[in-house]
């Protein structure tokens, strides 16, 4: 029987719902992970390093030891033994740990010693009175100045090197125009308001633990590895992330040595990072110099691009930030490459950061683009439309869908951008102020992990969907339920929904703007599979009024079967239950990549972004006054959830373009802005007006839902349309981010001289 | 987290005297400088004497007409105070420019007056600093020194004082009323910041066993010509990179008065009044406002990140003295330039 003649129908998709754990955190009921205090439990506190290269020669543990309230004093040498190195790596997504494995420092802020006491206040005396002493090393810090190579991979496996066959240097040759610029963009650190927290306790080889986690089964997976034991032990709560942006994806050493400590002492222990403790071991976006060459010919028309990306990771691990790979789909090129080199720093090794490669690699082709329309005598948008892709420029395949050119015109429309003058530095508002006038585009892979639900119909027709899936604050308790409420023809409130724990069919990764459409096409199918059980149930039943509608197709709605040719004919979940006599009847879902599609299509969300910035014309202080987005982005579960995640991008484009900057000390290798106060991310005043457009897009191709991602994308086009108009606004290109006031001062002398 | 005793001081001498008898003590007012401090490990103090509930809160009449502000009086309170806003309308201004809502309905004016400097090495006990360790050396000199000073600096210390507030107080020349155990003292605004030279550990003259009961602004009449400018690497919530405190009177066309003082930009609020003095007699117009800046600037010296502020400084003193010539204050409002 094809599987379409059922259909489920709801109207819980698409319904902007408020959050609907939203009471619970407003109240500060929402139990996060460091919000758990079993009985008899400890704290931990970690003694970080102070240099970035070195040994460590000495630590005062007696007097640590001796601090009333101290319990225990964790050093290399007395750690608990672990299954599988920590400086061991058996797949792109295992992060390489410092857990008191030696007395090595590799990057500022490592941890060198674990202090357990009976109070927090113990434990944070307790480390600092183990005053250590080192053999330091010089610290290499930095793009230049070491020894640059070529990395194996770059991402999570992709090769370093791609071309789309193209010979980029007879293009740019035979190009009538050219831009070679390049561009920085320096350290940044997730910061997110929750750091990375854990409470674990062990029970013989049974181990539980409450830690944030945007993937619990690969973390139950990862400790598992660690510390030898079956991950059926294991079992992860996780059911609100105070946020993640990829830190939390992958298990850190401290969580690690968070569950050594309990292990050690026998007890419950609670450790959480401090702020400054983030600026180290739980990841960072790498620091790239990207440069830009690309030329076109008389009419505007690209001929070839080469986007090359030299960036930095740690001394002992290996992750590379891929910007270059984000010119893979953006702008038509008969000859486009993109390259990666890199230099080992002693910092903390990068990982994923709201858009890894993405964020970086779109503010310097944004930028770039921006000023090959300039050198083209081209408006910016009209530029983009001319070098449309048609299919993926680096693979020649076709878009399994693209609205692109709709977010273009719905964008621009709202934004009034057919009134922007050409030229730079021409515009001003009432106030005498600079105004430009700039615009980027978005772009974002839709990604799908593997995940697995269970869908069950319970006897008085009510439902219950079970997936361990994340809510990062993204709002997948939300989202997840509507689709989950849709799959089995329930209103939401008829389905209880179970989500964030690792006793749950494993929910795969909250990242990579793929979880809506991972999970929730695995809920999807799990609640498919139920209903198909349950029709067959009905028609194979000579006493129910479906009898022998399997052919005809039957349709779920509103917890009733009824046939679809004779929507009047049917019976409610529970009856057809209650006649079977089954008191639940469960169904199983899966989600994954479609490799055949794979194969044959290109999958990405799109959008564009125009951002007006106002310029003192003197002072050079500038201000982002007005952002429009227009994302299309497949099917929306819920719009409400989906604008806030494409604001929330936007507002860290204005963080990325303007703002966020880890400042490093280049001697001591240490990160000087290790505080919310002078890391500045936006505040409310640096907010300009925002809005996103939700533009319409079906895809068929992609997966069940028609779902893309739309965590991550809002980043992107966002970072390079500010720095775009800032250099439409003053005529001074800044190819640094942030752009500070700075580096506009000299070309802004006082009106009156 | 060390251990420390806590006091709670019931009188102002009481204060002084938990204070004097301890070297390790120190006062706690609103606790937003003094606890970062003690979490950075870099006040290490054996006792808190808690001030917040001496009889300071309150903002008085002088009998000049000026205002005598309790040292325990919220930055929030001060900012806002109908008398403030009228008369000093410059110090609302410039409090309102400064840290956060919450910060400012904590933070206090004594507080405020000793708050330390921002450098980040000064909060970073893992490097040396002059400041927290006399004689460690000055890794700003020759480090991250963008947010650092242009003037007064001296080969041992380079750091600002943050205040916004303080540069309001230096320019309407409020006096800082003080007590110790030897009696009461005042202490002109100007006199009370320090620059480093040699000492850059010591950030003001009040003497250890000193405690702050007010500062006092005496009568004046700056409502009309005034402006508190800041510039900053985001719109709020961020210490100034340079900012300008004017205040003007202006007569015909002429200056009568001129008060400009400096934040972001030194040691200590930064006033200087043979510039003021340029000022006086002549037309409030760009000419006399481009000789002031450029003789509060000509002892500047950049350091390899932050030369940029001398640059920055002089157009924001300008664009300061016309705003306050012209009566269009800057607003901190919307967090507008101009
Ligand atoms: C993130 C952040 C951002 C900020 N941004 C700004 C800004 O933009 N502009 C700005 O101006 N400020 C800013 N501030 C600083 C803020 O204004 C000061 O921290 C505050 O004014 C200090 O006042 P307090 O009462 O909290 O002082 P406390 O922390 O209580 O005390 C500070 C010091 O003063 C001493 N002290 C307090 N009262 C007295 C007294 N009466 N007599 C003698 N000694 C006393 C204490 O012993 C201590 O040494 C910011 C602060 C933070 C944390
Ligand atoms: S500038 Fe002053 S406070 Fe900063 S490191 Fe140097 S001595 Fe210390």
């Amino acid at each position: 029987m094809p599987e379409q003649t059922h259909t489920r129908y709801g109207s819980n998709i698409g319904q902007p719902l408020t959050r609907r754990e939203g009471l619970l955190k407003v109240t500060g009921s929402a139990r996060f992970a460091a919000d758990n205090h079993p009985e008899g439990m400890l704290y931990a506190a970690l003694a970080t390093s102070t240099i970035a290269r070195g040994r460590v020669t000495f630590l005062d543990v007696a007097a640590a030891k001796a601090h009333p309230g101290v319990v225990d004093v964790i050093v290399p040498g007395n750690t608990p033994q672990l299954a599988f190195d920590p400086d061991d790596k058996d797949s792109p997504f295992t992060f390489r740990m410092d857990v008191l494995q030696n007395d090595r420092v590799r990057y500022a802020n490592q941890a060198i010693a674990v202090v357990i006491g009976e109070t927090l206040e113990a434990a944070t005396e307790g480390a600092a009175l183990l005053a250590p002493r080192y053999d330091v090393e010089p610290a290499r810090m930095g793009l230049d100045g070491n020894e640059t190579f070529v990395p194996p991979a770059v991402g999570v496996g992709e090769p370093p090197d791609i071309d789309n066959g193209g010979d980029v240097d007879a293009g740019l040759a035979g190009s009538a125009k050219r831009v070679d610029a390049t561009y920085e963009t320096p350290a940044q650190y997730h910061n997110a308001m929750e750091p990375h927290a854990i409470v674990a306790q062990w029970d013989g080889d049974k181990l539980t633990v409450d830690t944030p986690s945007q993937a619990l089964t690969m973390g139950q997976g990862r400790i598992a590895q660690l510390f030898g034991i079956d991950p059926a032990n294991i079992l992860i709560r996780s059911p609100f992330l105070g946020g993640g942006f990829g830190s939390k994806a992958l298990m850190k050493g401290p969580q690690i040595l968070g569950i050594m400590a309990a292990r050690r002492t026998g007890r419950p222990v609670k450790l959480v990072l401090r702020r400054d403790q983030m600026f180290g071991p739980v990841g960072h976006r790498a620091p790239t110099r990207q440069t830009v060459r690309m030329g076109t010919d008389d009419s505007g028309q690209i001929q070839a691009i080469h986007h090359h990306n030299h960036t930095a990771t740690s001394s002992f691990d290996d992750f590379f930030e891929p910007a270059a790979n984000l010119s893979h789909t953006l702008y038509a090129a008969p000859a486009l490459k993109t390259t990666h080199t890199a230099v080992r720093l002693d910092t903390g090794t990068p990982l994923f950061m709201r858009a890894p490669g993405e964020a970086s690699g779109s503010i310097a082709l944004e930028s770039a683009v921006d000023e090959m329309a300039e050198a083209c005598g081209m408006d910016p948008l009209a530029f983009r439309l001319k070098n449309y892709a048609e299919v993926e420029p680096i693979s020649g395949k076709p878009f399994s869908s693209k609205n692109l050119r709709e977010c273009y015109e719905q964008g621009a429309a709202a934004f009034g951008w057919s009134k922007r003058a050409a030229a730079p530095r021409t515009m001003r508002d009432e106030a005498g102020l600079l105004v430009g006038w700039g615009m980027g585009t978005a772009t974002f892979p839709a990604l799908i992990f593997a995940a697995d639900a269970r869908a069950t119909l319970k006897a008085d027709g009510t439902g219950l969907v079970e997936i361990g899936a994340q809510d990062m604050g993204q709002g997948a308790w939300t989202a997840l339920a509507q689709i989950a409420a849709d799959g089995l023809g329930l209103d939401i409130d008829q389905v209880e929904f179970r989500m964030g724990s690792s006793d749950l069919p494993n929910g795969g990764i909250a990242g990579g703007s793929g979880h809506t459409a991972t999970a929730g096409n695995a809920i999807h199918a799990a609640g498919g599979d139920v209903i198909a059980k349950l029709a067959r149930l009905a028609t194979d039943d000579q006493r129910s009024p479906l009898f022998g509608a399997g052919n005809a197709g039957v349709v779920a709605r509103d917890g009733r079967l009824v046939r679809r040719d004779d929507e009047s004919r049917g019976e409610s979940y529970a009856d057809i239950l209650a006649r079977a006599g089954l008191p639940a009847l469960e169904g199983q879902g899966s989600a994954g990549a479609d490799q055949d599609a794979q194969k044959r299509y290109a999958m990405h969300a799109h959008g564009a972004v125009f951002a007006e910035v106002k310029v003192d014309p003197e002072l050079g202080q500038i201000r982002c006054t007005r952002l429009v987005g227009a994302f299309a982005a497949g099917r929306v579960i819920n719009p409400r959830l989906v604008r806030s995640q494409y604001f929330g991008g936007m507002i860290w484009g204005v963080s990325f373009a303007l703002h966020e900057e880890a400042v490093m000390d280049h001697r001591s290798g240490r990160p000087l802005n290790a505080n919310l106060g002078e890391y500045h991310v936006p505040v409310n005043a640096d907010i300009p007006s925002l809005e996103a457009i939700l533009v319409d897009e079906k895809d068929s191709i992609i997966n069940a839902l028609g779902v893309k991602g739309v965590g991550e994308i809002g980043i992107t086009g966002t970072a390079g349309a500010i720095a775009n108009a800032v250099y439409h606004a003053t005529g001074v290109r800044v190819r640094q981010a942030p752009i500070r006031l700075e580096r506009l001062l000299g070309d802004l002398p006082l009106a009156a001289e | 987290m060390n251990r420390f005793d806590y006091i709670r001081a019931e009188s102002v001498a009481d204060a002084v005297k938990a204070k004097a008898s301890d070297s390790q003590a120190r006062f706690i007012a609103g606790g937003t400088n003094i606890l970062d401090l003690m979490k950075y490990d870099v006040e290490r103090p054996t006792r808190l004497v808690d001030i917040t509930r001496l009889p300071l809160a309150e903002i008085a009449e002088r009998p000049d007409g000026g205002l005598r502000i309790g040292a325990l009086v919220s930055n929030a309170k001060l900012a806002y105070d109908e008398r403030v806003r009228q008369r000093f309308p410059l110090l609302s201004s410039a409090i309102l420019a400064g840290a956060s809502a919450q910060l400012r309905n904590a933070a206090s004016t004594g507080g405020n007056l000793l708050q330390r400097t921002r450098c980040y090495y000064f909060y970073d006990t893992a490097t040396p600093c002059n400041k927290r360790e006399p004689g460690s050396g000055c890794p700003a000199i020759a480090g991250v020194n963008r947010i650092h000073a242009i003037l007064g600096t001296s080969e041992h210390c380079i750091a600002t004082h943050p205040s916004d507030m303080c540069v309001a107080l230096a320019a309407l020349g409020a006096t800082v009323e003080v007590e110790g155990p030897g009696g009461a003292r005042s202490i002109a605004f100007g006199d009370f910041h320090r620059l480093p030279g040699a000492t850059p550990e010591v950030d003001t003259t009040l003497r250890a066993d000193e405690i702050i009961v007010s500062v006092d602004v005496p009568a004046q009449d700056y409502g009309q010509h005034y402006t508190y400018l800041k510039l900053r690497d985001r719109l709020s919530y961020a210490f100034a990179l340079v900012s300008v405190a004017v205040a003007l009177k202006v007569d015909g066309g002429a200056v009568t008065e001129a008060r400009i003082a400096l934040g972001g930009v030194a040691h200590k609020p930064w006033r200087d009044e043979a510039a003021e003095r340029l000022l006086v007699g002549r037309p409030a117009g760009l000419d006399a406002f481009k000789a002031v800046a450029d003789h509060i600037l000509a002892p500047a010296v950049g350091r390899s990140q932050n030369t940029f502020k001398i640059g920055l400084a002089r157009k924001a003193i300008i664009r300061a003295l016309s705003q306050a010539a012209a009566g269009t204050p800057q607003s901190q409002v919307d967090k507008r330039i101009q």
